[in-house]
Protein backbone atom coordinates (compact mmCIF):
# COMPACT_ATOMS: atom_id res chain seq x y z
CA UNK A 1 0.00 0.00 0.00
CA UNK A 2 0.99 3.59 -0.15
CA UNK A 3 1.25 5.95 2.21
CA UNK A 4 1.98 9.40 2.60
CA UNK A 5 4.37 10.70 5.70
CA UNK A 6 3.21 14.19 6.74
CA UNK A 7 6.01 16.22 8.69
CA UNK A 8 3.64 18.50 10.48
CA UNK A 9 5.08 22.40 11.34
CA UNK A 10 6.55 23.82 14.61
CA UNK A 11 7.22 27.00 15.62
CA UNK A 12 10.47 26.37 14.12
CA UNK A 13 10.00 25.79 11.10
CA UNK A 14 7.71 27.85 10.63
CA UNK A 15 10.17 30.96 11.12
CA UNK A 16 12.22 29.08 8.87
CA UNK A 17 14.47 28.04 11.21
CA UNK A 18 17.49 25.50 9.10
CA UNK A 19 18.26 22.16 10.83
CA UNK A 20 21.09 21.29 12.13
CA UNK A 21 23.69 19.72 10.16
CA UNK A 22 23.80 16.34 12.59
CA UNK A 23 20.08 16.52 11.66
CA UNK A 24 20.89 16.94 8.44
CA UNK A 25 23.12 13.41 8.82
CA UNK A 26 20.68 11.52 10.32
CA UNK A 27 17.79 12.33 8.22
CA UNK A 28 20.41 11.48 5.12
CA UNK A 29 21.46 8.09 6.99
CA UNK A 30 17.07 7.56 7.37
CA UNK A 31 16.68 8.03 3.84
CA UNK A 32 19.06 5.79 2.50
CA UNK A 33 17.60 2.93 5.23
CA UNK A 34 14.79 3.60 3.29
CA UNK A 35 16.17 3.41 -0.07
CA UNK A 36 17.60 -0.04 0.56
CA UNK A 37 14.09 -1.31 1.96
CA UNK A 38 12.60 0.04 -1.58
CA UNK A 39 10.20 1.89 0.64
CA UNK A 40 10.73 5.25 -0.44
CA UNK A 41 9.00 6.44 -3.44
CA UNK A 42 9.48 10.46 -3.58
CA UNK A 43 9.47 13.08 -0.73
CA UNK A 44 10.57 16.36 -0.12
CA UNK A 45 10.48 19.53 2.59
CA UNK A 46 8.08 22.37 2.16
CA UNK A 47 8.86 25.94 2.69
CA UNK A 48 7.19 27.78 5.71
CA UNK A 49 3.49 28.63 5.49
CA UNK A 50 3.98 32.45 5.22
CA UNK A 51 5.27 31.92 1.46
CA UNK A 52 1.85 29.56 1.19
CA UNK A 53 -1.47 30.48 -0.20
CA UNK A 54 -5.03 29.21 0.25
CA UNK A 55 -8.18 29.49 -1.88
CA UNK A 56 -11.36 29.13 0.42
CA UNK A 57 -14.30 27.80 -1.86
CA UNK A 58 -18.00 29.00 -1.46
CA UNK A 59 -20.31 28.02 -4.06
CA UNK A 60 -19.37 30.02 -7.00
CA UNK A 61 -16.92 31.71 -4.61
CA UNK A 62 -13.03 31.96 -4.59
CA UNK A 63 -11.34 34.12 -1.87
CA UNK A 64 -7.46 33.67 -1.63
CA UNK A 65 -6.16 34.00 1.48
CA UNK A 66 -2.31 34.34 2.06
CA UNK A 67 -0.03 32.75 4.57
CA UNK A 68 1.20 32.65 7.65
CA UNK A 69 -1.95 30.14 8.70
CA UNK A 70 -2.44 30.41 12.28
CA UNK A 71 -2.65 26.14 12.95
CA UNK A 72 1.13 25.29 13.37
CA UNK A 73 0.37 21.85 14.18
CA UNK A 74 -2.20 21.05 11.78
CA UNK A 75 0.58 22.13 9.02
CA UNK A 76 2.76 20.66 6.80
CA UNK A 77 6.30 20.75 6.66
CA UNK A 78 7.75 17.99 4.75
CA UNK A 79 6.16 15.09 3.11
CA UNK A 80 7.49 10.96 1.91
CA UNK A 81 5.61 8.98 -0.31
CA UNK A 82 6.28 5.11 0.80
CA UNK A 83 5.22 2.08 -0.09
CA UNK A 84 4.56 -0.55 2.47
CA UNK A 85 2.97 -3.36 3.44
CA UNK A 86 0.74 -2.34 5.86
CA UNK A 87 -0.03 0.56 8.33
CA UNK A 88 2.02 -1.50 10.94
CA UNK A 89 5.18 -1.55 8.33
CA UNK A 90 4.82 2.52 8.05
CA UNK A 91 4.37 2.87 11.86
CA UNK A 92 7.26 1.09 12.47
CA UNK A 93 9.32 3.13 10.01
CA UNK A 94 7.99 6.21 11.41
CA UNK A 95 9.32 5.45 15.06
CA UNK A 96 12.68 5.09 13.62
CA UNK A 97 12.72 8.50 11.49
CA UNK A 98 14.97 10.90 13.68
CA UNK A 99 12.67 13.65 15.61
CA UNK A 100 12.70 15.82 12.50
CA UNK A 101 12.14 19.34 14.87
CA UNK A 102 14.24 21.01 17.09
CA UNK A 103 11.34 20.41 20.32
CA UNK A 104 8.60 17.98 19.91
CA UNK A 105 6.82 17.22 17.23
CA UNK A 106 4.50 14.55 15.09
CA UNK A 107 4.57 12.57 12.09
CA UNK A 108 1.22 11.91 10.51
CA UNK A 109 0.41 8.79 7.92
CA UNK A 110 -2.07 8.57 5.67
CA UNK A 111 -3.27 5.63 3.47
CA UNK A 112 -3.93 6.30 -0.26
CA UNK A 113 -6.70 5.31 -1.49
CA UNK A 114 -6.34 1.90 -4.03
CA UNK A 115 -7.62 0.23 -6.33
CA UNK A 116 -8.63 -2.63 -3.74
CA UNK A 117 -11.03 0.20 -2.30
CA UNK A 118 -12.90 0.24 -5.23
CA UNK A 119 -13.33 -3.80 -5.15
CA UNK A 120 -17.62 -3.54 -5.89
CA UNK A 121 -17.27 -3.04 -9.59
CA UNK A 122 -15.69 -7.00 -9.77
CA UNK A 123 -19.00 -7.94 -11.84
CA UNK A 124 -20.75 -11.22 -10.74
CA UNK A 125 -18.94 -13.18 -13.38
CA UNK A 126 -15.12 -12.37 -12.73
CA UNK A 127 -16.07 -13.80 -9.34
CA UNK A 128 -18.21 -16.48 -10.77
CA UNK A 129 -14.92 -17.19 -12.98
CA UNK A 130 -12.80 -16.60 -9.90
CA UNK A 131 -13.95 -19.50 -7.78
CA UNK A 132 -13.88 -22.32 -10.92
CA UNK A 133 -10.51 -21.21 -11.43
CA UNK A 134 -10.12 -21.97 -7.70
CA UNK A 135 -12.06 -25.08 -8.04
CA UNK A 136 -9.74 -26.80 -10.62
CA UNK A 137 -6.63 -26.27 -8.69
CA UNK A 138 -8.02 -28.10 -5.80
CA UNK A 139 -8.85 -31.09 -7.83
CA UNK A 140 -5.32 -31.14 -8.79
CA UNK B 1 1.72 -1.38 26.28
CA UNK B 2 -0.80 -4.58 25.66
CA UNK B 3 0.20 -7.58 24.78
CA UNK B 4 -1.11 -7.43 21.77
CA UNK B 5 0.29 -4.41 20.30
CA UNK B 6 3.62 -5.94 21.53
CA UNK B 7 3.16 -9.02 19.46
CA UNK B 8 2.23 -7.00 16.36
CA UNK B 9 5.36 -4.89 16.80
CA UNK B 10 7.33 -7.62 16.98
CA UNK B 11 6.22 -9.52 14.27
CA UNK B 12 6.40 -5.70 11.62
CA UNK B 13 9.77 -5.58 12.98
CA UNK B 14 10.55 -9.14 11.99
CA UNK B 15 9.27 -8.65 8.61
CA UNK B 16 10.85 -5.28 8.20
CA UNK B 17 14.03 -6.93 9.53
CA UNK B 18 13.90 -10.56 8.51
CA UNK B 19 15.75 -9.87 4.79
CA UNK B 20 18.61 -8.72 6.54
CA UNK B 21 18.67 -10.69 9.73
CA UNK B 22 18.97 -13.71 7.24
CA UNK B 23 21.29 -12.28 4.86
CA UNK B 24 23.60 -11.42 7.86
CA UNK B 25 23.62 -14.90 9.50
CA UNK B 26 24.10 -16.54 5.64
CA UNK B 27 27.50 -15.05 5.57
CA UNK B 28 28.58 -16.16 8.84
CA UNK B 29 26.74 -19.45 8.62
CA UNK B 30 27.28 -19.95 5.08
CA UNK B 31 23.59 -21.82 4.77
CA UNK B 32 20.85 -20.15 4.04
CA UNK B 33 18.16 -22.68 5.10
CA UNK B 34 20.19 -22.39 8.43
CA UNK B 35 20.34 -18.43 8.58
CA UNK B 36 16.69 -18.12 7.83
CA UNK B 37 15.96 -20.87 11.21
CA UNK B 38 18.07 -18.83 13.10
CA UNK B 39 15.92 -15.99 12.45
CA UNK B 40 13.07 -18.01 13.34
CA UNK B 41 14.66 -18.19 16.44
CA UNK B 42 15.59 -14.97 17.32
CA UNK B 43 11.77 -13.82 16.49
CA UNK B 44 10.92 -16.52 18.76
CA UNK B 45 13.12 -15.12 21.84
CA UNK B 46 11.61 -11.83 20.66
CA UNK B 47 8.11 -13.23 21.26
CA UNK B 48 8.80 -14.27 24.91
CA UNK B 49 11.11 -11.49 25.88
CA UNK B 50 9.70 -8.02 24.44
CA UNK B 51 6.68 -8.39 26.16
CA UNK B 52 8.21 -8.09 29.72
CA UNK B 53 11.43 -5.94 28.79
CA UNK B 54 9.63 -3.58 26.44
CA UNK B 55 10.74 -3.33 22.44
CA UNK B 56 14.20 -2.59 22.24
CA UNK B 57 15.99 0.65 21.08
CA UNK B 58 17.55 -1.14 18.14
CA UNK B 59 15.12 -3.94 17.57
CA UNK B 60 16.98 -4.86 14.25
CA UNK B 61 20.12 -5.35 15.74
CA UNK B 62 18.92 -6.77 19.32
CA UNK B 63 17.35 -9.51 16.57
CA UNK B 64 21.19 -10.05 15.38
CA UNK B 65 22.45 -10.75 18.07
CA UNK B 66 19.97 -13.06 19.68
CA UNK B 67 20.40 -14.80 16.70
CA UNK B 68 24.36 -14.92 16.13
CA UNK B 69 24.29 -16.47 20.01
CA UNK B 70 22.12 -19.04 18.58
CA UNK B 71 24.08 -19.72 15.87
CA UNK B 72 27.44 -20.16 18.23
CA UNK B 73 25.99 -21.85 20.42
CA UNK B 74 25.09 -24.33 17.23
CA UNK B 75 28.83 -23.69 16.52
CA UNK B 76 30.39 -25.00 19.38
CA UNK B 77 28.24 -28.11 19.32
CA UNK B 78 29.73 -28.68 15.69
CA UNK B 79 33.47 -27.65 17.20
CA UNK B 80 34.01 -24.80 14.72
CA UNK B 81 37.38 -23.73 14.56
CA UNK B 82 38.97 -22.49 17.83
CA UNK B 83 39.79 -18.64 16.59
CA UNK B 84 36.51 -18.17 15.02
CA UNK B 85 34.41 -19.09 17.72
CA UNK B 86 36.42 -17.27 20.23
CA UNK B 87 36.71 -13.87 17.96
CA UNK B 88 33.04 -14.23 17.91
CA UNK B 89 31.96 -14.72 21.11
CA UNK B 90 33.82 -12.14 22.46
CA UNK B 91 31.65 -9.69 20.81
CA UNK B 92 28.60 -11.39 22.16
CA UNK B 93 29.74 -11.97 25.55
CA UNK B 94 29.72 -8.27 26.32
CA UNK B 95 26.91 -6.69 28.00
CA UNK B 96 24.13 -7.04 25.50
CA UNK B 97 23.51 -3.39 24.37
CA UNK B 98 27.29 -2.49 23.30
CA UNK B 99 26.89 -6.23 21.43
CA UNK B 100 23.90 -4.55 19.99
CA UNK B 101 25.74 -1.50 19.25
CA UNK B 102 28.63 -3.22 17.77
CA UNK B 103 26.29 -5.13 15.48
CA UNK B 104 24.42 -1.78 14.40
CA UNK B 105 27.85 -0.48 13.64
CA UNK B 106 28.46 -3.48 11.70
CA UNK B 107 25.01 -3.66 9.96
CA UNK B 108 25.43 0.07 8.39
CA UNK B 109 28.60 -0.95 6.79
CA UNK B 110 28.03 -3.92 5.30
CA UNK B 111 24.04 -4.23 4.93
CA UNK B 112 23.96 -3.06 1.41
CA UNK B 113 26.77 -5.86 0.73
CA UNK B 114 25.17 -8.60 2.35
CA UNK B 115 21.58 -8.04 1.61
CA UNK B 116 22.51 -8.04 -2.28
CA UNK B 117 24.55 -11.64 -1.96
CA UNK B 118 21.35 -12.89 -0.55
CA UNK B 119 19.67 -11.70 -3.48
CA UNK B 120 22.47 -13.01 -5.77
CA UNK B 121 22.23 -16.56 -3.66
CA UNK B 122 18.39 -16.92 -3.94
CA UNK B 123 18.94 -16.22 -7.64
CA UNK B 124 21.31 -18.49 -8.23
CA UNK B 125 21.43 -19.83 -11.64
CA UNK B 126 21.68 -23.43 -10.22
CA UNK B 127 17.85 -23.25 -9.25
CA UNK B 128 14.82 -22.71 -11.87
CA UNK B 129 13.13 -19.56 -12.71
CA UNK B 130 10.36 -20.59 -10.49
CA UNK B 131 12.95 -21.79 -7.44
CA UNK B 132 14.22 -18.61 -7.65
CA UNK B 133 11.24 -16.81 -8.03
CA UNK B 134 9.85 -18.86 -4.74
CA UNK B 135 13.02 -18.37 -2.95
CA UNK B 136 13.45 -14.63 -3.24
CA UNK B 137 10.12 -13.66 -2.42
CA UNK B 138 10.29 -15.91 0.42
CA UNK B 139 13.76 -14.73 1.96
CA UNK B 140 13.54 -11.31 0.88
CA UNK B 141 9.98 -10.51 0.21
CA UNK B 142 9.18 -11.72 3.55
CA UNK B 143 6.32 -13.51 2.45
CA UNK B 144 4.79 -16.60 3.48
CA UNK B 145 4.61 -20.32 1.82
CA UNK B 146 1.06 -19.80 1.32
CA UNK B 147 1.15 -16.32 0.22
CA UNK B 148 3.38 -17.27 -2.73
CA UNK B 149 1.32 -20.30 -3.36
CA UNK B 150 -1.75 -18.41 -4.19
CA UNK B 151 0.16 -15.28 -6.33
CA UNK B 152 1.14 -17.92 -8.16
CA UNK B 153 -2.06 -20.02 -8.15
CA UNK B 154 -0.30 -23.18 -6.61
CA UNK B 155 -0.81 -25.09 -3.77
CA UNK B 156 1.17 -24.21 -0.18
CA UNK B 157 2.65 -27.91 -0.01
CA UNK B 158 4.25 -27.45 -3.75
CA UNK B 159 5.57 -24.15 -2.97
CA UNK B 160 7.14 -25.12 0.49
CA UNK B 161 8.36 -28.44 -1.19
CA UNK B 162 10.35 -26.02 -3.29
CA UNK B 163 11.78 -24.11 -1.46
CA UNK B 164 12.71 -26.52 0.56
CA UNK B 165 14.38 -28.04 -2.58
CA UNK B 166 15.84 -25.22 -3.34
CA UNK B 167 17.58 -24.27 -0.30
CA UNK B 168 19.11 -27.84 -0.11
CA UNK B 169 20.23 -27.48 -3.64
CA UNK B 170 22.07 -24.12 -2.92
CA UNK B 171 23.60 -26.08 0.34
CA UNK B 172 25.43 -28.73 -1.48
CA UNK B 173 26.32 -26.86 -4.38
CA UNK B 174 29.23 -25.34 -2.20
CA UNK B 175 28.20 -21.45 -3.17
CA UNK B 176 30.62 -18.78 -2.39
CA UNK B 177 28.06 -16.83 -0.88
CA UNK B 178 30.12 -13.73 -1.81
CA UNK B 179 28.55 -11.13 -3.99
CA UNK B 180 29.95 -11.90 -7.99
CA UNK B 181 32.45 -9.81 -9.78
CA UNK B 182 34.05 -9.70 -12.82
CA UNK B 183 33.16 -11.64 -15.86
CA UNK B 184 30.49 -13.76 -13.77
CA UNK B 185 28.70 -10.65 -12.63
CA UNK B 186 26.38 -10.23 -15.49
CA UNK B 187 25.04 -13.80 -15.74
CA UNK B 188 24.70 -13.74 -12.29
CA UNK B 189 22.74 -10.50 -12.38
CA UNK B 190 20.62 -11.32 -15.18
CA UNK B 191 19.51 -14.47 -13.29
CA UNK B 192 18.56 -11.82 -10.66
CA UNK B 193 16.67 -9.52 -13.35
CA UNK B 194 15.36 -12.53 -15.04
CA UNK B 195 13.19 -13.24 -11.74
CA UNK B 196 12.74 -9.93 -10.60
CA UNK B 197 10.96 -9.74 -14.09
CA UNK B 198 8.87 -12.95 -13.79
CA UNK B 199 7.52 -11.98 -10.34
CA UNK B 200 5.92 -9.04 -12.23
CA UNK B 201 5.13 -10.16 -14.84
CA UNK B 202 3.23 -12.62 -12.99
CA UNK B 203 1.37 -9.52 -11.38
CA UNK B 204 1.18 -8.11 -14.29
CA UNK B 205 -0.91 -11.16 -15.58
CA UNK B 206 -3.35 -11.00 -12.97
CA UNK B 207 -7.16 -9.82 -13.56
CA UNK B 208 -9.95 -8.81 -11.59
CA UNK B 209 -11.31 -11.21 -9.36
CA UNK B 210 -7.69 -13.19 -8.95
CA UNK B 211 -6.64 -12.98 -5.20
CA UNK B 212 -5.17 -9.66 -4.21
CA UNK B 213 -1.82 -10.98 -3.24
CA UNK B 214 -1.05 -12.20 -6.74
CA UNK B 215 -1.51 -8.17 -8.67
CA UNK B 216 0.25 -7.29 -5.49
CA UNK B 217 3.07 -9.37 -7.18
CA UNK B 218 4.01 -6.25 -9.44
CA UNK B 219 4.51 -4.39 -6.52
CA UNK B 220 6.05 -6.64 -4.82
CA UNK B 221 8.95 -6.66 -8.03
CA UNK B 222 8.70 -3.22 -8.22
CA UNK B 223 9.95 -3.53 -4.19
CA UNK B 224 12.76 -6.14 -5.02
CA UNK B 225 13.61 -3.94 -8.42
CA UNK B 226 14.21 -0.33 -6.11
CA UNK B 227 15.63 -2.49 -2.94
CA UNK B 228 18.32 -3.78 -5.80
CA UNK B 229 18.80 -0.42 -7.07
CA UNK B 230 19.63 0.56 -3.33
CA UNK B 231 22.48 -2.02 -2.85
CA UNK B 232 23.69 -2.31 -6.57
CA UNK B 233 23.76 1.54 -7.37
CA UNK B 234 25.86 0.87 -10.32
CA UNK B 235 24.56 -1.92 -12.57
CA UNK B 236 22.62 0.21 -15.69
CA UNK B 237 20.47 -2.74 -16.07
CA UNK B 238 19.03 -2.97 -12.51
CA UNK B 239 17.68 0.46 -13.64
CA UNK B 240 16.72 -0.13 -16.74
CA UNK B 241 14.45 -3.24 -15.09
CA UNK B 242 13.22 -0.92 -12.95
CA UNK B 243 12.51 1.95 -15.28
CA UNK B 244 10.64 -0.86 -17.35
CA UNK B 245 8.53 -1.88 -14.03
CA UNK B 246 7.80 1.88 -12.35
CA UNK B 247 6.55 2.73 -16.44
CA UNK B 248 4.72 -1.07 -16.84
CA UNK B 249 2.88 -0.28 -13.46
CA UNK B 250 2.05 3.48 -13.65
CA UNK B 251 -0.74 1.45 -16.35
CA UNK B 252 -2.08 -0.77 -13.96
CA UNK B 253 -5.31 1.30 -13.11
CA UNK B 254 -5.72 2.36 -16.47
CA UNK B 255 -5.87 -0.94 -18.20
CA UNK B 256 -8.69 -2.74 -16.40
CA UNK B 257 -12.32 -1.63 -17.50
CA UNK B 258 -15.11 -1.55 -14.97
CA UNK B 259 -15.85 -5.17 -16.36
CA UNK B 260 -12.68 -6.09 -15.52
CA UNK B 261 -12.09 -6.72 -19.64
CA UNK B 262 -8.30 -5.22 -20.58
CA UNK B 263 -8.12 -2.07 -22.32
CA UNK B 264 -5.46 -1.76 -25.03
CA UNK B 265 -2.75 1.08 -24.58
CA UNK B 266 -4.58 3.51 -27.21
CA UNK B 267 -7.64 3.65 -25.43
CA UNK B 268 -6.37 3.59 -22.19
CA UNK B 269 -7.68 6.87 -20.40
CA UNK B 270 -4.09 8.52 -19.60
CA UNK B 271 -5.09 10.58 -16.65
CA UNK B 272 -5.48 7.94 -15.11
CA UNK B 273 -1.61 6.81 -15.48
CA UNK B 274 0.66 7.18 -12.72
CA UNK B 275 2.60 9.76 -13.01
CA UNK B 276 4.58 9.21 -9.35
CA UNK B 277 5.71 5.86 -11.34
CA UNK B 278 6.22 7.14 -14.56
CA UNK B 279 8.98 10.09 -12.98
CA UNK B 280 10.51 7.35 -10.93
CA UNK B 281 10.41 5.57 -14.34
CA UNK B 282 12.63 8.25 -16.36
CA UNK B 283 14.54 9.08 -13.39
CA UNK B 284 16.01 5.41 -13.66
CA UNK B 285 16.11 5.14 -17.02
CA UNK B 286 18.06 8.12 -16.84
CA UNK B 287 20.50 6.63 -14.62
CA UNK B 288 20.80 3.39 -16.77
CA UNK B 289 21.48 6.15 -19.83
CA UNK B 290 24.35 7.88 -17.52
CA UNK B 291 25.57 4.50 -16.94
CA UNK B 292 26.05 3.60 -20.24
CA UNK B 293 23.60 0.70 -20.49
CA UNK B 294 20.94 2.23 -22.93
CA UNK B 295 21.42 -0.68 -25.31
CA UNK B 296 20.75 -3.11 -22.84
CA UNK B 297 17.51 -4.92 -23.33
CA UNK B 298 15.49 -4.33 -20.16
CA UNK B 299 16.93 -0.47 -20.78
CA UNK B 300 15.27 -0.56 -24.34
CA UNK B 301 12.24 -2.13 -23.11
CA UNK B 302 11.69 0.75 -20.42
CA UNK B 303 12.67 3.17 -23.32
CA UNK B 304 9.73 1.67 -25.46
CA UNK B 305 7.70 1.99 -22.36
CA UNK B 306 8.81 5.51 -21.79
CA UNK B 307 7.77 6.71 -25.63
CA UNK B 308 4.25 5.68 -25.09
CA UNK B 309 4.34 7.54 -21.06
CA UNK B 310 5.73 10.78 -22.95
CA UNK B 311 2.70 10.63 -25.17
CA UNK B 312 -0.33 12.79 -23.93
CA UNK B 313 -2.65 11.42 -26.47
CA UNK B 314 -2.58 7.92 -28.38
CA UNK B 315 -1.85 10.06 -31.55
CA UNK B 316 1.26 12.14 -29.95
CA UNK B 317 3.09 8.79 -30.02
CA UNK B 318 6.69 8.79 -31.55
CA UNK B 319 6.59 5.77 -33.69
CA UNK B 320 9.85 6.60 -35.37
CA UNK B 321 11.51 6.61 -32.18
CA UNK B 322 9.71 3.44 -31.15
CA UNK B 323 10.67 1.47 -34.68
CA UNK B 324 14.24 2.47 -34.09
CA UNK B 325 14.28 0.99 -30.40
CA UNK B 326 12.46 -2.18 -31.97
CA UNK B 327 15.66 -2.35 -34.47
CA UNK B 328 17.88 -1.81 -31.55
CA UNK B 329 16.38 -4.48 -29.17
CA UNK B 330 15.95 -6.84 -31.91
CA UNK B 331 19.83 -7.35 -31.83
CA UNK B 332 19.91 -7.73 -28.19
CA UNK B 333 17.22 -9.61 -27.48
CA UNK B 334 16.23 -11.62 -30.84
CA UNK B 335 12.42 -13.16 -30.76
CA UNK B 336 10.14 -13.36 -33.54
CA UNK B 337 7.68 -11.40 -30.93
CA UNK B 338 10.25 -8.36 -30.64
CA UNK B 339 9.96 -8.43 -34.53
CA UNK B 340 6.23 -8.55 -35.17
CA UNK B 341 6.44 -5.50 -32.37
CA UNK B 342 9.09 -4.04 -34.78
CA UNK B 343 6.66 -4.47 -37.91
CA UNK B 344 3.74 -2.52 -36.47
CA UNK B 345 5.91 0.28 -35.25
CA UNK B 346 7.10 0.24 -38.75
CA UNK B 347 4.01 0.16 -40.19
CA UNK B 348 2.77 2.95 -37.96
CA UNK B 349 6.17 4.85 -38.37
CA UNK B 350 6.51 4.96 -42.05
CA UNK B 351 3.08 3.11 -43.35
CA UNK B 352 1.57 -0.31 -44.08
CA UNK B 353 3.48 -0.88 -46.99
CA UNK B 354 6.58 -1.28 -44.62
CA UNK B 355 4.62 -3.26 -42.05
CA UNK B 356 3.55 -5.52 -44.57
CA UNK B 357 7.35 -6.36 -46.22
CA UNK B 358 8.44 -7.17 -42.83
CA UNK B 359 5.27 -9.06 -41.77
CA UNK B 360 6.15 -11.11 -44.49
CA UNK B 361 9.83 -11.58 -43.71
CA UNK B 362 8.24 -13.20 -40.37
CA UNK B 363 6.01 -15.23 -42.36
CA UNK B 364 8.47 -17.02 -44.20
CA UNK B 365 10.70 -17.62 -40.62
CA UNK B 366 7.19 -19.37 -39.41
CA UNK B 367 7.77 -19.57 -35.96
CA UNK B 368 4.78 -17.80 -35.38
CA UNK B 369 2.28 -19.40 -37.28
CA UNK B 370 -0.02 -19.91 -34.59
CA UNK B 371 -0.13 -16.41 -33.35
CA UNK B 372 -3.50 -14.56 -33.00
CA UNK B 373 -1.20 -11.06 -33.28
CA UNK B 374 0.80 -11.79 -36.50
CA UNK B 375 -2.60 -12.34 -38.62
CA UNK B 376 -3.96 -9.46 -36.46
CA UNK B 377 -1.10 -7.23 -37.10
CA UNK B 378 -1.33 -8.30 -40.87
CA UNK B 379 -5.18 -7.45 -41.32
CA UNK B 380 -4.48 -3.97 -39.66
CA UNK B 381 -1.79 -3.20 -42.36
CA UNK B 382 -3.81 -4.56 -45.29
CA UNK B 383 -7.03 -2.39 -44.13
CA UNK B 384 -4.93 0.58 -43.63
CA UNK B 385 -3.80 -0.24 -47.16
CA UNK B 386 -7.09 -0.19 -48.82
CA UNK B 387 -7.11 -3.75 -49.21
CA UNK B 388 -10.05 -4.60 -46.90
CA UNK B 389 -11.37 -7.99 -48.85
CA UNK B 390 -7.80 -9.52 -47.15
CA UNK B 391 -8.12 -7.92 -44.65
CA UNK B 392 -10.79 -9.66 -43.48
CA UNK B 393 -9.61 -12.77 -43.98
CA UNK B 394 -6.61 -11.87 -41.41
CA UNK B 395 -8.79 -11.17 -38.97
CA UNK B 396 -10.95 -14.02 -39.31
CA UNK B 397 -8.00 -15.89 -39.15
CA UNK B 398 -6.87 -14.34 -36.24
CA UNK B 399 -10.29 -14.87 -34.23
CA UNK B 400 -9.93 -18.18 -35.10
CA UNK B 401 -6.14 -18.78 -33.22
CA UNK B 402 -7.02 -16.49 -30.41
CA UNK B 403 -7.98 -18.77 -27.19
CA UNK B 404 -9.41 -15.44 -25.46
CA UNK B 405 -13.12 -15.13 -25.81
CA UNK B 406 -12.58 -11.48 -25.88
CA UNK B 407 -10.07 -10.85 -28.07
CA UNK B 408 -11.75 -13.34 -30.69
CA UNK B 409 -14.76 -10.94 -30.51
CA UNK B 410 -12.90 -7.86 -31.05
CA UNK B 411 -11.08 -9.48 -33.95
CA UNK B 412 -14.53 -10.49 -35.07
CA UNK B 413 -15.96 -7.30 -35.52
CA UNK B 414 -13.20 -6.19 -37.15
CA UNK B 415 -13.39 -8.57 -39.78
CA UNK B 416 -17.12 -7.57 -39.98
CA UNK B 417 -16.11 -3.93 -39.88
CA UNK B 418 -13.87 -5.02 -43.44
CA UNK B 419 -17.28 -5.15 -45.83
CA UNK B 420 -17.93 -1.13 -44.24
CA UNK B 421 -14.45 -0.11 -45.92
CA UNK B 422 -14.12 1.05 -49.97
CA UNK B 423 -11.58 -0.68 -51.46
CA UNK B 424 -8.75 1.60 -52.55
Amino acid sequence: MRVMVLVKATEDSEAGRMPTAELFEAMGKFNEELVKAGVILGGDGLKPSSQGKRVAFDGPKRTVIDGPFAETRELVAGYWIWEVKDMAEAVEWVKRCPNPMFGPSEIEIRPFYEMSDFGDVVTPEIRERDERLRDQLKDR
Amino acid sequence: MADADTHRTIETVFRIEQARLIAGLTRMVRDVGLAEELAQDALVTALAEWPKSGVPDKPGAWLMAAAKRRAIDGMRHEKMAARKHAELGRDLDQDADSAAEAIEAHLDDDVGDELLSLIFTACHPVLSPEARAALTLRLIGGLTTDEIARAFLSTEPTIAQRIVRAKAALRESGLSYEVPHGAERAPRLASVLEVIYLIFNEGYAATAGDDLIRADLCAEAQRLGRILAGVAPDDPEVFGLLALMEIQASRLKARVGPDGSSIPLPEQNRAQWDQLLIRRGFTALNRATALGGQSGPYALQAALAACHARARTAAETDWGKIASLYDALRTVMPSPVVDLNRAIAHSMAFGPHAGLALIAEIEQANVLRNYAPLPAAKGDCLLRAGRPAEARRQFEAAAALSRNLREKEFLLARAAACDQVPTA
